[in-house]
């Protein structure tokens, strides 16, 4: 039997907030239901769930799955993993429903990543910890620093093209309801943000907020009987470069910090599915903090080594239309993947690009991470 | 008055407890897989590069290079909000591995910058930091 095409068919959020006052599962459930509604979906029909967190930041699958009242389940996935998972629920979604093995399986992730566990700082078991927790490099926002600094001197960027990221994100996000950084922001601005972690301003990263974002997968057959546009899984990919360490903070066996995962699996990527970066019309890139979204349009040959401050500057290629986890909220990036969607099916309103038959995708900072590729169904 | 807090004391495994226990004598004790004979860090069963079981600790200089550095200017713990602004660097040693540690007194600091080691005692365990050298 051939594979199946795949297409998301609808997305579902929950309002993205500093303090829900609400339970994980209350906020996991709100989000599948919107994204079912939207899809034109029963939920008596989703037949698999797939979610991520990190530490027990958020519900399991089975959880979700009662809460729902589901008859059953064919398919259940459940990640520990950071914000290099959504993309790669997605794809394995996709290559459950591809296979026969699922036909609507539903991706979610969420938390109260505000008011509770506080990801960029909280403490990451494994074995990595002993070594940086003690002399106070404790942070998220310390390790991509640490990157960052290094990319911009080899690339031969600087401070400005980290802020060209947060300004371009801002303007995006003034337009999005949905954001919780709404305030504009210019770069003027941007240097006058206090620093955090040099050369991280708080402008530099993402806002952590309660919430939870779903997206409804399925097979492309299905999709075309259902309400919105497909948005058809054309390609996906993961990929962890060699000796990606202990934990998801541990990053001192990777020699080269100015190239992150999506140089290593953009082949793959484009490859499989018969696109070229040219190809792209729109990117929702994973930016936790400016500095990723850089590295990642270099990785995915959308902006030449050293050229993506000036790609984001020009307003050439249209870059995280929601604004970003730095503008719209830190969903861990399940909320990047549903922007991709939201601009492919023409749903942008008035952030939507003007071509928007191709997105990428991608999820993950540094050393490993997935990406997904999105096109309109014609 | 509430006395500073103070920073967890690492909890050391099986593989850790040799670097932590060499750095009370101000010793930096690193593995060195018996294969491919290549150092590493952090200390862990197997040869990251050749999964090559065990390994036997040997001392190194510690000197070694600036990769990369940041200036914390926001602690995210407590016990470190009166040590702000600080430097963590990640420094290549001449032997091989990558640390990342605190850089004391760390005016001048730049990519490559030379560096060697400055041990600090705490109440009951000891922080490898560099210093600029030269």
């Amino acid at each position: 039997m051939a594979d199946r095409a795949v297409a998301v068919a609808g997305v579902g959020y929950t309002p993205f907030t500093r303090s829900s006052g609400r339970p994980v599962l209350d906020l996991a459930a709100d989000a599948a239901v919107a994204a079912c509604a939207d899809a034109g979906l029963t939920l008596a029909e989703l037949d698999g769930i797939a979610s991520h967190m990190v530490g027990s930041d958020s519900e399991n699958c089975q959880a979700l799955a009662t809460a729902l009242a589901l008859p059953g389940l064919r398919f259940v996935l459940d990640l520990n993993q950071a914000g290099h998972a959504p993309c790669h629920l997605v794809g394995l979604a996709a290559a459950a429903i591809a296979t026969g093995r699922a036909e609507h399986v539903l991706v979610f992730r969420a938390l109260n990543g505000r008011s509770g566990t506080k990801v960029g700082s909280a403490r990451f078991p494994g074995r990595g910890g002993q070594y940086r927790y003690p002399i106070g490099y404790d942070a998220y926002p310390m390790y991509i620093a640490m990157w960052a600094r290094r990319y911009l001197h080899e690339t031969g960027q600087g401070i400005e093209d980290l802020g060209s990221v947060a300004v371009a994100h801002r303007a995006y996000a003034v337009r999005n309801e949905r954001a919780v950084q709404r305030r504009p922001l210019d770069m003027a601005g941007y240097l006058a943000s206090p620093m955090v972690a040099d050369p991280f301003r708080a402008a530099d990263c993402t806002t952590e907020v309660d919430g939870a974002c779903a997206l409804l997968v399925t097979s492309l057959d299905r999709a075309r009987d259902l309400a919105r546009p497909p948005a058809v899984v054309a390609s996906a990919a993961y990929r962890a470069g060699p000796r990606p360490g202990l934990d998801i903070g541990d990053h001192v066996l990777t020699g080269d910090y100015t190239r992150n995962f999506t140089e290593g699996l953009r082949d793959e990527l484009f490859g499989r599915a018969g696109l070229t970066p040219g190809d792209v019309d729109v990117a929702a890139l994973y930016d936790c903090f400016t500095s990723a979204v850089l590295m990642s349009l270099e990785g995915l040959g959308l902006a030449d080594r050293g050229g993506a401050g000036e790609l984001v500057r020009s307003g050439r290629l249209p870059v995280n239309t929601h604004g970003g986890l730095l503008g719209e909220g830190y969903l861990h990036g399940m909320n990047t993947v549903a922007e991709a969607v939201l601009q492919v099916q023409g749903r942008g309103g008035d952030r939507q690009a003007p071509d928007h038959e191709v997105a990428v995708a991608t999820s993950g900072a540094l050393m490993d991470g997935s990406a997904l590729l999105l096109r309109s169904d014609r | 008055m509430t006395a500073r807090p103070r920073p967890a004391p690492p909890e050391p495994d099986a593989d850790s407890a040799t670097f932590w226990a060499a750095l009370r004598e101000e010793r930096i004790a690193l593995q060195r897989c018996s294969a491919c004979q290549r150092l590493r860090f952090p200390p862990m069963g197997r040869c990251p590069w050749c999964a090559t079981s065990g390994g036997a600790a040997e001392d190194v200089p510690g000197t070694g290079s600036v990769y990369s550095w940041i200036v914390v200017h926001r602690a995210f713990d407590e016990a470190f909000a009166a040590d702000v602004p600080y430097v963590v660097a990640t420094v290549d040693l001449d032997e091989g591995p990558r640390l990342a540690l605190r850089l004391d007194e760390p005016d001048g600091v730049d990519f490559g910058a030379r560096v060697r080691p400055r041990f600090h005692h705490h109440e009951d365990w000891s922080e490898l930091r560099m210093v600029l050298d030269g």
